[in-house]
């Protein structure tokens, strides 16, 4: 078997892994990788101006697409700006593989120059990580890092690469298959579990679904349609599993928890039976745990036992992959052989009770004249795209609008840091997504307060002629941490205020892309529909009211029962 | 309420950061730990002692479990099992006490590892409630230093983990 070094393993793993696009930021103790790259010239690399932009894109690529979205940075300091967009992909179970580079095994501990411990720091927010000091381990390291990465519950996964490992030789023997002792996720479920599940659901009279990011990750959309479709379930999503479930379907609920439709929070609290699918009771859904659904069975199906009872008690949990668990429960359905209207008799009033609800307090918002409403915004939004373009959002008020007012029909089209939370999220990752799809219309919705945290990256997406759409509704205030300040604070708006905020139509100007603002609602359609027609990379300002607020919303802490509407 | 669990982890650098990275990250207890490898030097055998209510330690042993490198988990504490700590303590043994000192090492059966003018080092091994009573009937005494091991153990009978 011929030799190869550490820096050619890793570009013939990454051919072998299927990847043909990665994101990054060259450096030092990584020009070796770099290198060899270069005279390769097989994969496509992004060049960023922030190492977290890398991580995020690569994540943004991995959600878009399924696939383990690649990045690649040095050590120190490059790999310390990899670290939010690790825990970002941390927190929402996202497949990519991060490079970094490293100071030669010889000075490893000895502060040398650009030198961190990056598996350290990466530990607690990685699915796994290596730090790889011996080339002869390298292949073998290569193929567990794609393989846990996309496994599983997918996760970040960390290789730091010592330099003089890149530049080691050793044989080239890359496994096919692998086989870890100690890492074997569940998939299949266990047939008594489904049995036990269906005998809940057959007595339930007002049954929910409650569908998580898990649907998507496992590409369960279908099933879980067809399972809702056949037993007049209704089904409600979290912020994750927007897409998961048709939203514009008559069995939709819309999302749930702090900001979500009354419809959705009253299904929950007054339910007998909760069928949570790849879905983990995150505090955001559940408000004040004692008060949580407290008439309801619950059948848990997850692939991460972990996330089973660890907020609430499960009367059923079935541990495997989402979509193999909903085919085998769809399978126990149709071998019951209840007629479809048995199911619909059984659920009717239970539906109707929910489409009163729905009726009495539909997600809406007050029309005032003169100022641009935001929620205006991404109605026109979603109209104008007719919900078929990818959406990227940051984190706040933007991302809690759009999840309320652009109704999503198909998986992988919201991408959104849900877990962690980070702002400066959105417009990397849709850089990423855009690179997955260069045909597809990515739009990332933004606030004027998160858009400025990676706004570097608009020379990223021109260098790349990405027509990436950026949508910022600007209120000159970080809005949601304002709306608590408002609501829960006596309206000391203790450091939300922007007094200065950049002129973005001139900043895009800046960057060669292009600039559309409306300041009065009469404007909204037009720059809209200038902006999504532009080609290239676009930014469209929305001046919105300042003080306007994110509706319903339940309290911190309080049950979702009691929340404050519009 | 307290509990012995048994890890079989992966002898790989890193695995044992990973664990107590877990515990003080997830904020759960640690009382002891004892780490040592097995017959197979790939794996290491960890023995932990920790506490906490029934949904607790479930969540401990699944969060465990999802470790990468964790090959194996189990409660030896939920069965019939052995448990065994050593100590060694430094005791002041001073004329008056040297032979009192002694008297009780055959009672509990310890061996005295090493001797000087003024101490004696004893080494004592058993279930946690034997080091506790021994500790108490020499603190009087006066006990200079002492280290533990920590509770390592074993299932009963026939099966192993």
């Amino acid at each position: 078997m011929a030799k190869m070094t550490g820096k050619q393993m890793v570009v013939e793993a990454l051919k072998r892994e299927g990847v043909d696009v990665i994101f990054g930021f060259p450096g030092g103790a990584i020009i070796d990788l770099y290198d060899t790259l270069e005279k390769d010239g097989a994969i496509k690399h992004v060049l960023v101006r922030h190492e977290q932009g890398a991580a995020h894109a690569a994540d943004g690529y991995a959600r878009a697409s399924g696939k383990v979205g690649v990045c690649i940075a040095t050590s120190g300091p490059g790999a310390t700006n990899t670290v939010t967009g690790i825990a970002t992909a941390n927190m929402d179970s996202v497949p990519i593989v991060v490079f970094t580079g490293q100071v030669p095994t010889a000075l490893i501990g000895n502060d040398a120059f650009q030198e961190v411990d990056i598996v350290g720091i990466t530990r607690p927010c990685t699915k796994h990580n290596y730090l790889v000091r011996d080339v002869k381990d390298l292949p073998q390291a290569l193929k567990e890092a794609f393989y846990i990465a996309r496994s599983g519950r997918p996760g970040p996964v960390l290789v730091d690469l010592p330099k003089d490992v890149q530049n080691a030789r050793a044989e080239f023997d890359y496994p096919q298959e692998i086989k870890l002792r100690s890492y074997n996720p569940v998939i299949e479920p266990h047939g008594k579990q489904i049995e036990r599940a269906y005998r809940l659901i057959e007595k339930a009279k007002r049954p929910v679904i409650y569908a998580g990011g898990g649907v998507i990750i496992s590409d369960a959309y279908k099933e879980l349609r067809a399972l809702a479709k056949a037993m007049y379930i209704p089904v409600t999503m979290t912020l994750m599993g927007l897409g998961g479930f048709p939203g514009t379907h008559k069995l939709s609920l819309g999302m749930l928890g702090m900001h979500g439709t009354y419809c959705a929070n009253m299904a929950m609290a007054n339910s007998d039976l909760i069928i949570a699918v790849g879905a983990r009771f995150d505090d955001r859904v559940t408000g004040k745990i004692e008060a949580f659904a407290p008439l309801a069975k619950i059948i848990h199906l997850d692939i991460d036992p972990t996330s089973i009872q660890k907020n609430v008690k499960v009367d059923v949990p079935i541990v495997g992959d989402c979509k193999r668990i909903l085919k085998k429960l769809l399978d126990a359905v149709k071998d019951a052989g209840r007629p479809a209207e048995a199911w619909r008799d059984q659920h009717q009033a239970w539906l109707q009770q929910l489409d009163a609800w729905r009726k009495r307090h539909p997600l809406t918002y007050k029309k005032e004249s003169g100022v641009i409403k935001p929620q205006y915004v991404i109605e026109k939004l979603y109209e104008m795209t007719k919900g078929r373009a990818i959406i990227t959002t940051e984190v706040g008020q933007n991302q809690m609008w759009t999840a309320q007012f652009y109704k999503f029909d198909e998986p992988r089209t919201l991408l959104t840091s849900g877990g962690l939370g980070t702002m400066g999220y959105g417009f990397p990752a849709a850089i990423g997504a855009q690179m997955a799809f260069p045909d597809k219309l990515v739009v990332d919705v933004a606030g004027d307060g998160s858009i400025q945290m990676n706004i570097q990256e608009m020379a990223t997406a021109m260098e790349q002629r990405l027509p990436v759409k950026i949508v910022i509704l600007n209120n000159q205030f970080l809005g949601m941490v304002r709306q608590w300040q408002e609501l829960f604070y006596d309206r000391r708006y203790a450091a939300t205020e922007f007094e200065m905020t950049p002129d973005f139509v001139k900043l895009a100007e800046a960057y060669g892309a292009k600039g559309f603002r409306a300041t009065k609602p009469e404007e909204v359609d037009d720059v809209l529909s200038k902006g999504l027609e532009a080609e290239g990379l676009v930014i469209m300002e929305f001046a919105i009211a300042r003080e306007e607020g994110v509706f319903p919303m339940v309290p911190a802490g309080k049950a979702t029962t009691e929340m404050l509407l519009v | 309420m307290k509990h012995t669990l048994s890890v079989l982890v992966e002898n790989t650098p890193g695995a044992l950061s990973r664990i107590t990275g877990l515990f003080s990250g997830r904020a759960f207890n640690i009382e002891s730990l004892n780490v040592a490898a097995t017959l197979d030097p790939t794996l290491s055998h960890l023995t932990l002692v920790t506490t906490g209510d029934e949904f607790i330690i479930e969540q401990i042993i699944k969060q465990l479990r999802r470790l990468v490198d964790v090959f194996k988990v189990v409660d030896v504490s939920e069965g019939e099992f052995v448990e065994r700590e050593m100590s060694l303590i430094k005791v002041r043994a001073e004329e008056e006490s040297r032979a009192e000192i002694l008297r009780m090492c055959d009672i509990f059966r310890c061996k005295v590892v090493d001797v000087s003018p003024k101490s004696y080092t004893l080494e004592v091994t058993g279930p946690e409630s034997k080091l506790k009573a021994v500790i108490e009937l020499l603190r009087p005494i006066g006990i200079k230093e002492i280290t533990r091991t920590g509770a390592i153990a074993m299932i009963r009978e026939k099966k192993t983990i």
